[in-house]
């Protein structure tokens, strides 16, 4: 190791710095602020320190309960339960299956993943819609069609959700389920335990680490989601399709309350934030 | 058992196939339309294959200039992300300090704060500041947002190279500025790419971030200007819209398979975060 300097030595690190403080740190401490304060965008020039009112409002405000409550649904439906099951499930069968198989449905999947949000959100538009592909199957199958983003906004941009962040998760997995030495499965095998049992037993206590990791990044990125939203059904038909982060949007802009809309802004950042503290403990060993 | 074992590989087999046609159906159709003269919203085969579409979409207007933009916007930030990160991985990788923790722990929990949250407050922000509606603010906004994640990647991938190398070098005289750039950064190379690409792939389909930051047409990326095939030109031309996807989707794609390619299979970054 050779000496020199510290403070010549951490020279490197600041452009960074002053990228994530300008760009990064800085709105987050506005974000603070305004979230206290009543501005708007039109009218008045100055804005005024209002205290609590924002969240009281929020708290108060039917809509903003009920975007929280699909954001709810929708992070656990898409995320925890859609991305997450789906992706351990698929990592597993592509332990098993031919390489061909395997080399074709990870690639459709992962193409799915890297398609830009909003092309993502055009495909399962036109699949959901009622003139669409999931209808014509229906008709088919002679089952009873629906106007599924008319009728089931939430489930079907929950969907869109798991169709294009599952990718993820099955990288997680396949990676996870790569570690797990075969002598321990073959073992267990051997011993006479039952698929669902390896897999309770040994599989899942095995990779638990990384299932925590998983579902939090998922969550994470769940939980911000816009576009995707936005160009299936731009939060309607009313509201029912409204997460926090398009009742944000709504409010600061189409509503020009870009106090309020800070508010539920910052609220999200908080939950963000918690969420990234109890990822940090996972990783704690890490660093 | 080896019966047991190949009528357990076809259920695998099976199984795995059914998802995959699910996955497909949406792309298939996007496919199948933009070379479709009559395409409607359902997957269905094309009776005759055009390039109509192509042809319709592939004007300055409605191709060339938003693909340009987000070249502009993604190639600016994705170099300055890249810069950035080289740079500030380089002392933490390799110096000992008290502060390197806690600086790896703050920007890690950065990594997972929703973006999403704080564009509000950037959008006004950057209205005060005049930043609103220009390539510079977005470019460095895009920048600080993917900064940290990028650093955490290219520290992890420093790590792997070893420090004798370096350390022959530094005997020879060569400065750390020196050792950095001929040294570590070109034997890191498929680290380098990753995050390059990475970086890169995230903001060229990112919507929400030019949505806010950008407000005059002629400056919308890809990503934005795709709304313009509904609402304003009134009957929406799904076929046009269909070749507009592809054209926007393919260069991230070709992107991300030669990445996998160079690291074999799998994309590292299953690996970085698996924890």
């Amino acid at each position: 190791m050779r000496r020199g300097n510290p403070a010549v030595r951490a020279l490197p690190l600041a452009p960074a710095l002053v990228l994530l403080l300008l760009f990064l740190a800085g709105p987050i401490a506005y974000c603070v602020w305004i979230a206290f304060t009543d501005l708007q965008l039109t009218g008045q020039a100055h804005s005024s320190f209002v205290g609590l009112a924002n969240f009281r409002r929020a708290f108060r405000d039917d809509a903003f309960l009920h975007a929280v409550r699909l954001t709810l649904v929708f992070t656990v439906l898409s995320s925890l339960i859609g991305q997450n099951t789906l992706g351990l499930a698929l990592a597993a069968l592509m332990k098993r299956a031919s390489k061909p198989v395997r080399t074709l449905t990870g690639g459709i999947v992962v193409t799915a993943w890297v398609l830009p949000e909003v092309v993502a959100g055009f495909l399962l538009y036109a699949f959901f819609r009622r003139e669409g592909t999931l209808n014509a199957i229906l008709d088919w199958l002679h089952l009873p069609r629906q106007n599924w983003l008319f009728t089931l906004p939430v489930l079907a941009v929950s969907f869109a959700n798991v169709w294009r962040g599952t990718a993820f998760s099955m990288l997680v997995y396949s990676a996870a389920l790569d570690e797990i030495p075969a002598e321990i499965t073959e073992a267990a095998e051997v011993d006479g335990a039952g698929g669902w049992r390896r897999l309770w037993h040994i599989t899942l206590p095995m990779i638990r680490r990384s299932i925590g990791t998983n579902l939090m990044l998922n969550t994470l990125q769940t939980l911000s989601v816009f576009g995707l939203i936005w160009v299936m059904t731009r939060g309607g038909p009313g509201n029912r399709s409204q997460t926090l982060p398009l009742y944000m949007y709504e409010q600061a802009f189409q509503n020009s309350m870009i106090g309020y809309g800070t508010a539920v802004a910052l609220l999200l950042l908080v939950v963000g934030s918690l969420f990234s503290v109890v990822y940090l403990r996972l990783l704690r060993t890490e660093v | 058992m080896p019966r047991k074992r190949s009528s357990r590989r076809l259920a695998a087999d099976v199984a795995l196939l059914a998802v995959a046609a699910a996955f497909a159906l949406p792309l298939a159709w996007v496919l199948l339309s933009a070379v479709d003269p009559h395409a409607g919203l359902r997957v269905r085969v094309p009776g005759g294959v055009t390039l109509d579409n192509f042809r319709a979409v592939l004007t300055p207007d409605i191709t060339y200039t938003p693909l340009l933009n987000s070249l502009v916007l993604c190639g600016g930030a994705t170099a300055l992300t890249v810069g950035c990160a080289a740079l500030a991985a380089y002392p933490l990788s390799r110096f000992r300090s008290r502060l390197n923790r806690p600086f790896l722990l703050t920007v890690l929990f950065a990594t997972s704060l929703p973006v999403t949250a704080i564009m509000v407050p950037v959008y006004a922000l950057f209205v005060r500041v005049n930043l609103i509606d220009t390539f510079q603010g977005t470019i460095f906004f895009f920048a600080a947002s993917q900064l940290p994640f990028a650093i955490w990647l290219m520290k992890n991938f420093m790590d792997g190279v070893p420090r004798e190398l370096e350390e022959a070098a530094w005997t020879d005289g060569a400065s750390a500025a020196q050792s950095l750039l001929r040294i570590v950064l070109p034997l890191m190379g498929p680290g380098l790419a990753v995050v390059t690409v990475f970086s890169f792939v995230m903001m060229w389909g990112n919507f929400f971030v030019p949505f806010m930051l950008l407000l005059t047409p002629d400056r919308m990326p890809a990503s934005v200007s795709i709304n313009d095939f509904f609402g304003n030109r009134g009957m929406v031309a799904y076929g046009q819209l269909a070749a507009f996807s592809v054209l926007y989707s393919t260069p991230v794609l070709l992107l991300y398979v030669l990445v996998a390619r160079r690291l074999g299979g799998g994309f590292a970054l299953g690996g970085a975060v698996k924890g």
